[in-house]
């Protein structure tokens, strides 16, 4: 049994067998296999070399066509490395007598003797690119049976990487993965979000869980306490298995509350919604008791396919949230792509500093094409629909207004098409920059509503990158400069009578419920899981105590007090929350 | 079983790069016999290209073909003959 210490990035304890991803470098670690798995390593080794064998005669036959019979050749050498019975014996004895997976096998074995040609007379040195040729494809094809299974999965696993690329999330088999562990990120990377979003336990930031985890062992990722367990021992499974049920316990606990409005012992009422990333999460949302969707997220649209999405696309899937919604308010947030493979893929040269560079509405503004389909199709989705838009990241007045005039463009363009719209959509705007929240009062004169995205918010504020594990502890929306500007939004919605939500990760933490509630947030939208834990703290208190508790908290100069002092009171409406 | 052994010079301009190589394997593995080959350092599997990458062999090297099994015979024939007669190439 060997224990793993990282960050806690969603609530849970998932107990399944592994599947371990590895990094698209290709980088092996050394990871040892139980002794009995390594019929399963030969079986996987055999097939990759097939698969790379057909490849090669494919790319031959390719070659000679185009090429002629003489560049062809060089084929033959990659084939007769193939064929080469002394290298798979040695790759099969580093299995058996390492214990180690075919991917290991095969990188150290075909690495050694690079290095040897290497040393030898230059004609011969170059083929060492072949023998790496010749390595990237076995690893590749091996690699590559794993990479598959993970969208059809056949049973539940805990899911380990290295790192979740958003693309891989959009098409991880929902059904079958328990619980998630990755070895890079903080609390509000896409991993943490995407497992927030979809309930299930995960820890990040581990540095190197892959390399000590080989696949099908057995392992606990309890991400309240931030652990991943490998091999655990009787008594910690049992433990473990009685703690998994306590919780499932709890969660049936509050089932009772979701017929039940959030409204404050003293009766005000508050709005519960949910956060969506996925279409099929719509139903979770009311499941749980949420009145709506108050964010919609659709980068799944542009990441789970290698194609860009067409207009029908956006339509399917908008019209699958706002039928399983009837009427109720859904907030779908135009695009947010940016300083990430998506975006940077499509420039000639990357960006040095992505977060501060062409991402979310500064990208849609410059490529007008892509945001005008995704605003023709949810004016169209929203007939006889309760939808509002939200534009990310706006900064200035300028790309509000311009964003906007996009939406009068699209609005002239369907009219004069004579197709069926509806064009008195609530516009908003997402706070997530202090730029934002300085200039609310200014804003709040052009906009219908203002969402508080409280994740780029802190990371904009406090300048931490909150997926760079050496800072990521530093990243904490309990910093009074975040806080006051959270304050400073609600207050310019109150002047302006313009309604404020708060849609960010913070929204969904019941530490922070009280403290909100008391800043005056009345509109609280979360992950559907973290619903009926923000309607029992509103339900236990009044406004009274709640503004109480927000005083104090600003007057507090430092994040550690204000979160021990939030954790203190939040204990004592929600015990359960902290049975460990 | 005979062993039979014989000895040859690599003849051809660029030595025992990866294509003779590859044709002296293709053919090694045509006979049933266990087929050796030695330089002065090294003895390997003649039916292993990454062995016979391994020898080095440029032009002038000597090599000896050491062949164990019913057909060593014909087998060190055609080797030696591949060898002497430069690959085919210059």
């Amino acid at each position: 049994m060997r224990t793993k210490k990282g960050i806690g990035a969603s609530p849970g304890v998932a107990i399944a067998s592994a599947v371990v991803l590895d990094t698209e470098e290709f980088d092996i670690p050394e990871r040892h296999v139980p002794v009995d798995h390594a019929q399963t390593e030969l079986a996987r080794l055999r097939k990759a070399v097939q698969l790379s064998k057909k490849e090669i005669l494919d790319l031959q036959k390719r070659s000679t066509e185009r090429l002629g019979k003489e560049t062809a050749s060089i084929f033959d050498f990659h084939l007769g490395m193939l064929k080469d019975h002394l290298l798979l014996k040695k790759f099969s004895e580093t299995i058996l007598s390492g214990h180690v997976t075919a991917e290991y096998a095969v990188a150290t074995v075909l690495r050694s003797y690079a290095k040897e040609f290497l040393s030898m007379p230059k004609y011969l040195a170059e083929r060492v690119k072949d023998v790496y040729d010749i390595e990237k494809r076995l690893l590749r094809n091996l690699i590559g049976q794993k990479r598959q299974a993970l969208d059809h999965l056949s049973r539940e696993v805990n899911l380990l990487a290295h790192d979740l690329t958003p693309s891989q999330t959009a098409n991880m088999d929902r059904q079958h993965v328990r619980g998630l562990a990755i070895d890079a990120g903080g609390q509000t990377s896409h991993t943490a979000i995407v497992a927030r979003a979809l309930g299930i336990p995960a820890v990040v930031g581990l540095n190197d869980v892959t390399a000590e985890v080989a696949a099908n062992d057995l392992v606990i990722i309890d991400g309240h306490r931030g652990i991943v367990i490998i091999d655990p021992d009787e008594r910690t499974l049992e433990e473990y298995r009685q703690y998994a049920h306590q919780q499932v316990e709890f969660i049936h606990s509050l089932e009772y509350l979701r017929e039940l409005p959030a409204i404050t012992k003293d009766g005000h009422e508050v709005t519960l919604m949910g956060n969506i990333e996925f279409p099929e999460e719509a139903e979770a949302v009311l499941e749980k008791g949420g009145q709506g969707v108050g964010l919609y997220r659709t980068e799944f649209l542009y990441l789970g396919s290698d194609t860009e999405p067409t207009e029908e696309d956006h339509y399917r899937a908008y019209r699958q949230v706002l039928e399983v919604c009837q009427g109720r308010p859904v907030v779908i947030r135009t695009l947010d792509l940016g300083a990430d493979k998506y975006t940077q893929s499509r420039q000639r040269t990357p960006e040095r500093n992505p977060f501060l560079g062409l991402r979310s509405i500064r990208f849609c503004l410059q490529n007008l094409s892509i945001f005008k389909t995704q605003i023709r199709a949810i004016l169209r989705a929203s007939l006889g629909a309760e939808v509002s838009l939200l534009f990310p990241l706006i900064g200035n007045l300028l790309e509000l207004r311009q964003a906007k005039t996009v939406v009068r463009d699209v609005i002239e363009d369907l009219e004069e098409e004579g197709i069926e719209h509806r064009a008195d959509l609530p516009i908003g705007m997402m706070v997530e920059t202090p730029s934002a929240a300085l200039q609310c009062n200014a804003f709040a004169k052009e906009v219908d509503f203002f969402s508080i995205g409280t994740n780029d918010l802190v990371q904009y504020t406090l300048a931490v990158d909150r997926a760079n594990e050496k800072v990521a502890s530093l990243f904490t929306v309990a910093h009074p400069a975040v806080l006051r500007l959270i304050r400073e939004v609600i207050r310019a919605g109150e002047r302006h009578d313009v309604p404020v939500s708060l849609c960010g990760e913070m929204g969904g933490d019941p530490e922070y419920a009280l403290l909100l509630l008391g800043m005056g947030l009345r509109v609280f939208s979360c992950a559907p899981s973290a619903i009926p834990e923000i309607k029992k703290v509103i339900r236990s208190v009044t406004l009274e105590h709640a503004k109480r508790v927000a005083r104090r908290v600003l007057r507090f100069d430092w994040d550690k007090e204000i979160l021990n002092y939030l954790r203190a009171e939040t204990r004592k409406i929600l015990p359960e929350v902290y049975a460990d | 079983m005979p062993i039979l052994e014989r000895e040859v010079e690599i003849v051809n301009k660029y030595g025992l790069h990866a294509r003779p190589a590859m044709q002296l394997v293709e053919l090694a593995n045509a006979f049933s016999s266990k087929i050796e080959i030695t330089n002065t350092a090294l003895t390997v599997d003649a039916k292993s290209i990454m062995s016979v990458m391994r020898l080095g062999a440029a032009k002038g090297t000597v090599l000896r073909i050491v062949a164990d099994g019913a057909d060593a015979e014909e087998a060190l024939e055609a080797i030696t003959g591949l060898v002497a007669g430069g690959f085919g190439e210059e």
